[in-house]
């Protein structure tokens, strides 16, 4: 029987039953341990990068080569038919009758899912506007279990900008499936927005609003840590808010054993760079995995069975 | 006591009535009832004995199906659908919300791809502690229906 993501479309966290999120993670763990160059033999992936990404493209296309595949495509959308005035649904109809799948990224938010009812083959969204980046959940996930060996029954901190990193928002929305306890570690500005707090209530899942960084590490397995962005406050506004949120090497004394850092990078100083060679720093780790991630979820789209 | 009708009987056609006041000009813009070229009537701020004042729309010769009068059921909840045929009342729509909505509704977000391409707009539709909440299937931003029913 054909694994359950067979020729189907990657756009959104929510359309990922549990057990589909499993079978990626479970995969990426199988194809890090054991590298497989014949999974996208003969296959040609196109890579459409509307808008410009340095990690995504170029994990999604070594993950790509390194399974025996062919891309195509291009990592700006400024020289495409695009510009000329071409809609969105014409330029993937086109797209895909010369591939065997689609990764895109767009700067629209729905751009996926609108891609994905123009094409003949698979879209796998890299990035729709501020809406998902399913890959980046699913490489996540793959790190938690990896580093902690489960996914259930975890406590994780999310720290610094709730509001806008739709990073925080997918990975939640995901763990939500696995009852684990989450913390939310943001200014009142850059809080969890409603609508997955309320999400949250309605399955049941508890977490904790917290402002004290230092006070939730030593209770946490994960603390995911993410940017604040500079250019939504004034200056002095940005200073005092952001040195509330910068994770310290000396903060980890108390930290559980097993408790790891992530960060979705790029970081700019809410990591300190002492806290690289802590042993529970994780997200050079984290980025890599983004290949094995990205592997598995091509392979389990290509192939029946892997 | 003087018996007046507020707007002339239909012959054949659509009267939805009970409208909330105010809400009768954006009924006649969301379902493109005044591009039909059909004669439409509508009563504005009229006296209503349960509503205070209420909005009539009248359409002739048009029949508002079970799927338009669901979409009117977002923002005028308590209004009625008569179906007219030969001055007689031949069905009543039972406004129930739908659970999806296809091309009324422009998306809020302006970011939002389905605003250039050929696609309609979609909204999955769901109440939660009566509070009535709007989906797009496309940029999946959520927002309260009243949002999505003051675009256009």
């Amino acid at each position: 029987m054909a694994n359950p993501l067979y020729r189907k479309h990657i756009i959104s966290i929510p359309d990922f039953t549990r057990e589909e999120l499993e079978l990626v993670v479970e995969t990426a763990g199988r194809l890090k341990a054991a590298p497989r160059h014949d999974l996208l033999a003969g296959k040609v992936v196109a890579s459409c990068f509307f808008e410009p990404s340095t990690r995504t493209r170029l994990s999604f296309e070594t993950s790509i080569q390194r399974l025996g595949g062919t891309v195509i495509g291009f990592a700006d959308g400024a020289n495409t038919s695009a510009k000329k005035g071409e809609t969105l649904a014409d330029t993937i109809r086109i797209i895909s009758s010369y591939t065997d799948a689609v990764v895109m990224r767009h700067p629209q938010e729905g751009a996926a899912r609108l891609a994905s009812e123009f094409s003949a083959v698979p879209v796998i969204n890299g990035g729709d506007g501020a809406n998902q980046h399913p890959s980046q959940t699913l490489l996540d996930l793959f790190t938690i279990k990896e580093s902690q060996g489960r996914l259930e029954n975890l406590a994780l901190a999310f720290v610094g900008d709730l509001k806008y990193g739709r990073t925080v928002h997918s990975l939640t929305q995901a763990l939500s499936l696995f009852n684990c306890h989450f913390y939310f570690v943001a200014p009142e500005v850059l809080a969890m927005p409603d609508y997955i707090c309320e999400e949250l209530d309605e399955r049941g899942i508890s977490y904790t609003l917290a402002s004290s960084l230092e006070e939730v590490i030593p209770q946490v397995d994960i603390l995911y840590m993410t940017r604040i962005q500079r250019e939504r406050f004034d200056e002095a506004e940005f200073k005092q808010i952001q040195g509330q949120y910068i994770l310290k090497a000396e903060m980890l004394n108390h930290a559980r054993p097993n408790m790891k850092v992530m960060h979705p990078l790029p970081r700019v100083d809410e990591i300190e760079v002492a806290v690289d060679d802590t042993p529970h720093a994780y997200y050079f780790e984290q980025a890599r995995n983004g290949v094995f991630a990205r592997q598995a979820l091509l392979a389990l789209v290509l192939n029946e069975t892997v | 006591m003087q018996y007046t009708r507020n707007v002339e009987a239909l012959k054949e056609g659509t009267v939805i009535d009970h409208i909330p006041a105010g809400q009768g000009l954006k009924i006649l813009r969301l379902f493109q009832l005044v591009e039909t070229g059909e004669r439409v009537t509508v009563g504005l701020n009229l006296q209503s004995r349960h509503m205070g004042s209420k909005d009539v729309v009248k359409v002739e010769n048009i029949a508002l199906t079970e799927e338009q009068a669901n979409e009117l059921a977002l923002f005028a909840p308590k209004a009625t659908v008569n179906v007219i045929s030969n001055f007689e009342v031949v069905k009543k729509h039972k406004l129930e919300l739908p659970e999806e909505i296809e091309g009324v509704f422009a998306c809020p977000n302006s970011n939002c791809i389905s605003h250039k391409e050929p696609v309609m707009s979609f909204f999955y539709v769901r109440t939660v502690k009566n509070d009535t909440k709007m989906k797009c299937k496309y940029c999946e931003k959520v927002f309260s229906k009243d949002i999505v029913a003051e675009v256009r």
